[in-house]
């Protein structure tokens, strides 16, 4: 990867070609409940490899359910998560981390005690020797390793536009640039599928438009990419396909302009919005 | 057989309603400032040699029991006013410390006061023993049965039937939300401390001349009543009553039948079996975490 | 010029050099066997605060039962090396390995827990440790405690206070520096991120419940090998020395100092080992003051001595 500063991010690179690849993720009749209500029902979908898969719909949908239940932080009540060609259900997240699998989250969940480059640092775990005794002795390996990792997770940072703050306290840094950290820590670890939870929530048009253009070159690179995203101009702009929910099921599937075309979408999300 | 067991039962409910007092006490303040009080075993001490002292003295029983809670009550609003409330945003082990020094502090100045001696407290109505279908019971465990239930009824009612209790539980619920309708909550905090005050040298207090009254008697009372809380689920008040309940009785059944020497293992061996399979207690809530 | 403190917070080793020049040229200052004896104590408690703090500081994981685990330790040897004629160091790696073995086997299902919950389950397993120690009179000596054999080594025997003085210096400064390595390397990074977030480690790949149970085998097993050189050397171990006001006491070191600061864990070590020695000339008013002074430092310094001090040098800023 090259080492990119802000100022040089292409903000209106061309929409990433579609690769139509095999299918990578494959949810099959998923459903969870949470105390009697159903949050996610009966939900299939396929998620082509090197797509840019959005997931749509109002407050409520089960967007955010549906993340936690493709990368193990809940379990399913009922039904089938595919990665990669092998059933993953109910799969630890940190074993779906080692198949490929990386996400960041709605509410920001940055490690506050670290600064930025530890944070991304710690998006390298999979790749270093993490055991303990080569930790205590300081194993020359291990010393080496982790000096590399200190590079990579640096051109990261730079990567997604935050140089500026390698050294800093990521509880010092400001909520965009935090939105950026968590993308780069997700990368670090070399995900084969990234799963973006609002990247753009409470981001003004100009940082919006960033975290678009960080997409469309992750996309780019090779990385499938689910996205959650409320900015509809956004969704509609990198989309190669979208999956619209309501109530926790399938509303809608197709290429942008045919969700946007489907009345029952426009209605139950797009029609309410101002 | 069945009057050693009945025995048992009767000892084990006596010193359980201690238990389930202090408990209750914990998720009170608990649920109004996610604090643990370490100091809440201290609340029993106050009381158990305030009514031991100054009945010495020649005060009568009631008004030296009054005296007792007053001050507990007020030592808990002290504790919470100037320790608890000016650090609200630390973490909690430095919260567990800050109530730890507010025990060891408080447990100074009681040896200061009172002295390190065992102090004496008549039972309340003699000491001929009950029979009871072949057990016998002490008068004083009725007092100490029946002042439980009693102030345990009465924090029911006064959780669900006035304006301030609702408004504490609201707290609880919701802080943020509380605040915006116009609750102080910080004085739902206060409150929150007089109140397990109370209850604790209330506790202590009739308790008092079952165990005999001394400066260290809070230590183990105030963690038998953490068990309580923390087996009942934290911030659970039924969950902490009953988990007193259930405590005594374990501790009385192991005494008898298995050793005396280990009875003060076994609520912590029951802690730990209940938490292996239920992490958030026996009625704690069983939320998944949002994320 | 940078400060000491600067020093001590920036530099990888400087840190440790400075620990391990104050360690040498302390008895210097240190007029009779009295105070080397503090000083000694102060350095017991500084290795297992330095464990704990691996485990509470950086980790985020509550521990109110680690006393139990010295405790294990010093009793192991004294009765292994005592009752049994087993070579001191034996008896200290048995209680060693028997430690990490108990501290392993609780691990999973007790670091599941979160908070007060945690809390309860370590407090719990320390105090039914002290109950067992006072119980089991036959091999423990019950209450009043037990003598432990003095340590030999290779024929040698550890006596005096001098000797025993380096003893725990060397132990520290080689305590220090393998938690200093830790923190500073992947797994380090790993256990201060469960501390962070449990979800985001996880989904980055770290298996959370694994680095919680290695770093609370870690800090049992220091504080084991700890307990066990101390029974050598106090000659004499009773319950008190696992039992729950142990366990607050160490824990209480490793806040006061400043979480998540190596070198915090030792300053609250040794500064809360001088403090009820100095504070015994207020007499009866002792108690009352250590409670005092407890409550205020932490109310007014939530973040421990060490870092509060350090945000007060200007030059530590960050831009």
């Amino acid at each position: 990867m090259n080492m990119r500063t802000d100022p040089e991010l292409s903000l209106d690179a061309a929409p990433v070609a579609r690769r139509d690849g095999p299918p990578l993720l494959r949810v099959e009749h998923l459903s969870r409940e949470f105390g009697g209500v159903l949050a996610i029902g009966d939900l299939s979908f396929t998620v082509a490899a090197g797509d840019i898969h959005s997931i749509i719909g109002p407050n409520g949908a089960g967007k955010t359910t549906l993340f936690n239940l493709v990368t193990g932080v809940y379990k399913p009540s009922g039904g089938r998560v595919l990665f990669d060609g092998a059933d993953v259900s109910g799969q630890a997240p940190y074993r779906l981390a080692a198949r490929g699998m990386s996400r960041t989250f709605q509410n920001l969940q940055i490690f506050f005690n670290m600064t930025a480059l530890e944070n991304v640092m710690v998006g390298r775990h999979l790749h270093l020797n993490t055991r303990l005794l080569p930790a205590l002795f300081r194993f020359p390996s291990l010393v080496r390793k982790d000096s590399e990792a200190r590079d990579r997770a640096a051109a990261l940072m730079a990567e997604v536009g935050l140089s500026k703050y390698l050294d800093a306290d990521a509880a010092s840094m400001p909520y965009g640039a935090l939105k950026r950290l968590e993308i780069a820590r997700a990368l670090a670890a070399e995900p084969k599928l990234l799963l973006l939870d609002e990247p753009a929530a409470g981001l003004n048009a100009t940082e919006s438009r960033e975290i678009d253009a960080v997409i469309k070159k992750v996309a780019a690179g090779g990385v499938t990419i689910v996205l959650v995203e409320h900015d509809m101009k956004m969704v509609m702009g990198i989309s190669h396909k979208i999956t619209a929910l309501n109530h926790g099921r399938k509303l809608a599937e197709g290429t942008p302009a045919e969700v946007a075309a489907n009345p029952e979408v426009v209605a139950a999300y797009l029609g309410a919005a101002p | 057989m069945f009057a050693e067991l009945l025995q048992y039962l009767l000892s084990g409910l006596t010193i359980g309603a201690i238990y389930a007092l202090a408990g209750l006490g914990f998720s009170i303040v608990y649920n109004a400032s996610h604090v643990i009080n370490f100091a809440q075993g201290e609340f029993i001490m106050i009381g158990g040699m305030a009514s031991a002292t100054l009945t010495a003295s020649g005060v009568p029983l009631p008004l030296a029991i009054l005296i007792g809670c007053g001050g507990a009550m007020l030592v808990g609003v002290l504790v919470a006013k100037f320790a608890v409330e000016r650090a609200r945003n630390a973490s909690t082990v430095t919260l567990i410390i800050i109530t730890i020094g507010a025990s060891i502090f408080l447990r100074g100045v009681a040896e200061l006061v009172w002295g390190k001696d065992f102090k004496r407290l008549d039972a309340f109505s003699g000491e001929t023993p009950i029979q009871f279908l072949g057990a016998s019971m002490q008068p004083q465990s009725l007092w100490v049965v029946g002042t439980a239930a009693l102030l345990i009824v009465a924090i029911a009612l006064f959780f669900n039937r006035t304006l301030t209790g609702k408004a504490m539980l609201a707290t609880s619920h919701n802080r943020l939300a509380a605040q915006l309708v116009g609750i102080d909550v910080k004085r739902v905090v206060l409150a929150s401390f007089a109140l397990s005050a109370a209850l604790g040298a209330i506790g202590g207090a009739v308790v008092a001349p079952i165990t005999f009254s001394y400066t260290e008697m809070g230590i183990m009372l105030g963690l038998k009543g953490f068990t309580a809380a923390v087996l009942g689920g934290l911030g659970h008040g039924p969950g902490a009553v009953a988990g007193g309940l259930i405590v005594g009785v374990a501790e009385a059944l192991g005494a008898g039948y298995i050793s005396s020497a280990y009875k003060d293992a076994v609520a912590f061996v029951i802690i730990l079996a209940v938490l292996l399979f239920l992490p958030n207690g026996l009625f704690g809530k069983r939320g998944t975490e949002r994320v | 010029m940078p400060s000491l403190f600067q020093t001590i917070l920036h530099g990888r080793l400087t840190g440790l050099l400075v620990l391990g020049a104050v360690i040498a040229v302390l008895p210097l200052f240190l007029p009779n066997n009295f105070y080397l004896d503090i000083a000694i104590l102060a350095g017991f408690n500084a290795v297992v605060c330095v464990g704990l703090n691996l485990l509470i500081g950086y980790a985020g994981q509550i521990s109110l039962g680690h006393a139990g685990f010295f405790g294990i330790g010093a009793y192991a040897s004294g009765v292994l090396a005592g009752n049994y004629g087993w070579p001191p160091v034996l008896a200290l790696l048995a209680g060693a390995v028997f430690v990490g073995l108990l501290a392993f086997a609780v691990a999973k299902p007790i670091l599941r827990l979160k908070g007060h919950y945690l809390a309860m389950a370590t407090l719990g397993i320390g105090i039914i440790v002290s109950i067992v120690l006072r119980t089991e009179s036959g091999l423990t000596g019950g209450p009043d405690g037990m003598t432990v054999e003095p340590f030999r080594i290779f024929g040698f025997e550890l006596y005096g206070e001098k000797t025993w003085y380096w003893v725990v210096g060397a132990l520290l400064v080689a305590v220090v520096w393998l938690s200093l390595n830790l923190i500073d390397s992947p797994m380090g990074r790993a256990l201060r991120a469960v501390h962070g977030s449990e979800v985001a480690a996880e989904v980055v790949g770290v298996d959370t419940a694994r680095f919680k149970a290695a770093v609370f085998v870690l800090s049992a097993v220091f504080a084991s090998v700890a307990g066990s050189l101390f029974a050598h050397y106090a000659g004499l171990i009773t319950p008190a020395k696992a039992d729950f006001f142990k366990s607050i006491e160490l824990v209480t070191m490793v806040v006061f100092g400043g979480m998540a600061s190596t070198f915090g864990a030792v300053v609250g070590a040794v500064v809360l080992t001088l403090l009820p020695q100095a504070l015994t000339v207020f007499q009866d008013y002792q108690q009352i003051v250590l409670g005092a002074i407890l409550m205020a430092t932490m109310v007014f310094m939530p973040k421990g001595l060490l870092p509060t001090l350090a945000a007060l040098l200007p030059a530590r800023r960050r831009a």
